[in-house]
């Protein structure tokens, strides 16, 4: 699971981890015991339609604002680690 | 003026009729905060600079007879998870340490365009998950009225600077009950707007389908003001409802006549603090005596609550945190050399993650995780609705739903090491956040504990955009305990 949400985590605070989550799961199975047949489910609490908005450009951040928090920057792009090196291994 | 003792609209109208100035109301705050701020960690940031020049600007308006908004001159507090262009927007997360936000959040340039000073950024539990300030990566924050003991969560920071009048009001948001909770184990008033009131622009996003900026405030006519400056459509949320915000103001010190209470007997549990349930009583028997109605409802699923909450919560956060990948802001991890992209990604989250957030990532990453999505995230849904329905059935018998905010007082650091201990004292909160409605929190008494009083709060919850007559409830409680001490001793 720590994998697949990308957190690298020591194996001995995985086993904490494991214990705290199966407790929390346990609890949460407490939903198993409610009839939920023919109930659709509620994503969201208040009835909203989609709304668009209009096609007019408008003020934009500037490169400048965009970039002030990237860790990495060269040029006009934000650095990263080689990409393509992940496929061969 | 002794400014820190009045509230946020008597402060708005000495500024605007020149019985002080937003000048040297802006300055006894700050000096307040910063001289509080040893003891409790309420503020991450203070903006002494800042601050005097809106101040100044808000004076200069007053002078020349402009407007200058219902709420000039008030020292305002922001919780740290609402980006503001001064200062940093951190979440009280390492992650954000250095996080500095190219925009301010649509709910705080309205206040300042009433007029409000925004004096500081409060710390929270990081990301806004915590029912205790504890997680929070700048320290733990103290509650005002013991500072051996938590100030509630997530925006305990908030919470303490509204109850130790350290700014006029704070800006909280509530997920499951962020704003409410700790306005009740810190003495001040915690507000939380109808999903969909009040603009998401620039708060971060937690749990997108719960999340609701709201006020923390000493006086119920301050959550009810604070209110209207924010509430309304915004463009830049899309969730924002298409209606009109009814004036809270206008009737907010007529009582509603006829007024019918539901009373839960869910909410009234023995497994409560004993002191709790008679606060609560107490209120309910004063309350009747005006003239209200109390009437029973059920609400049988408010247990279910947590493990609803504890599924759609985590699931709509680490959908939402899968944006920290350390690429192009917050906290990156340093690579060895030969060591991938993915490795960038997930050391960078592990490091910049407290244990709270990683808990809560991985709670929703499996809850979403195919071959288990129908029987929790689905299921979990499907009892969302089925707790809507509860509450609109309810809701036919009675105008507010009254309870505790807290099964307890604040309790001691250290004192809920279980996570699953800790999600359960958010019971009677989160399913007004399951199923969108308003609700307030407000001080009715206090329980003793030795020297210390810990303040004991009502929570009403109301229909969704009932928000007018649930303000004008609450103001009707809020007159049944005129002689209540509504700022903590020890910082006044």
């Amino acid at each position: 699971m720590a994998k697949l949400a990308r957190l690298e985590i020591a194996p001995a605070k995985l086993e904490q981890y494991r214990g705290e989550l199966a407790n929390v799961l346990g609890h949460v199975a407490k939903l198993k015991s409610i009839n939920v047949d023919g109930i659709e489910p509620l994503t969201s609490p208040v009835d909203s339609t989609n709304r668009l908005a209009a096609d007019q450009p408008g003020a934009t951040l500037s490169l400048e604002e965009l970039f002030m928090n990237a860790p990495a920057v060269e040029g006009r792009f934000i650095a990263v680690p080689k990409v393509l090196a992940e496929e061969n291994s | 003026m002794s400014a820190p003792f009045t509230d946020a609209v008597s402060i708005g109208e000495a500024v605007r009729s020149g019985a002080t100035t937003a000048e040297q109301v802006t300055k006894e705050f700050l000096s307040r905060a910063q001289i509080a701020n040893a003891s409790l960690n309420a503020f991450h940031e203070i903006f002494e600079s800042e601050a005097m020049e809106a101040a100044r600007a808000v004076d200069a308006k007053v002078k020349a007879g402009k407007n200058p908004g219902p709420l000039a001159g008030v020292p305002m507090a922001v919780k740290d998870n609402l980006a503001t262009k001064v200062g940093r927007t951190t979440c009280s997360s390492k992650m954000l340490e250095h996080y500095r936000s190219p925009f301010t959040a649509t709910c705080v340039e309205r206040l300042q365009a009433a007029g409000a000073v925004v004096i500081g950024k409060t710390n929270m539990d990081e990301f806004a998950m915590g029912s205790s300030t504890e997680h929070c990566a700048w320290g733990p924050v103290k509650n005002p009225w013991d500072t051996t003991r938590v100030p509630g969560g997530s925006s305990g920071g908030s919470a303490a600077a509204a109850a130790a009048g350290l700014c006029g009001f704070s800006l909280g948001s509530d997920t499951g009950g962020s704003i409410r909770q700790p306005a009740s184990l810190c003495g001040c008033v915690g507000f939380k707007p109808t999903y969909g009131r009040v603009s998401r622009y620039g708060l971060v996003a937690f749990g997108s389908s719960l999340d609701q900026v709201g006020p923390l405030t000493r006086s119920v006519r301050d959550a009810a003001l604070t209110y209207q400056v924010m509430a309304g459509l915004d463009d830049r949320d899309s969730t924002t409802a298409d209606l009109a915000v009814e004036d809270p103001m206008k009737d907010l010190e007529t009582p509603i006549a006829g007024l019918r209470v539901g009373v839960p007997k869910q909410y009234l549990s023995d497994a409560n603090d004993a002191e709790v349930n008679a606060y609560v009583n107490e209120a309910l028997q004063r309350l009747q005596k005006l003239g209200a109605t109390l009437v029973e409802v059920d609400l049988p699923l408010t247990d279910i609550g947590i493990s609803t909450y504890y599924v759609i919560a985590p699931a709509e956060a680490s959908g939402n945190l899968a944006r920290f990948d350390g690429i192009r802001y917050g906290h990156r991890a340093a690579l060895k050399t030969g060591e991938s992209l993915d490795t960038l990604y997930s050391r960078s989250r592990a490091e910049g993650f407290g244990p709270e957030v990683q808990r809560r990532i991985m709670l929703g990453t499996y809850v979403l995780s195919s071959g288990y999505y129908d029987a929790y995230y689905g299921r979990a849904l499907r009892v969302r609705r089925l707790i809507k329905a509860e509450f609109d059935n309810a809701f036919t018998k009675c105008d507010v739903i009254a309870g505790p905010a807290s099964p307890s007082p604040a309790f001691k650091f250290g004192g809920m090491n279980d996570p699953l201990q800790m999600y359960l004292c958010d019971v009677y909160t989160v399913n007004t956040n399951i199923a969108g409605l308003p609700a307030i929190s407000l001080p009715i008494g206090f329980a003793k504990d030795g020297p210390h009083s810990l303040p004991i709060g009502i929570h009403l919850q109301a229909p969704a955009f009932a928000d007018a007559k649930l303000l004008r409830a609450a103001r009707m409680v809020e007159k049944l305990f005129p002689d209540l001490v509504r700022q903590a001793p020890h910082f006044s």
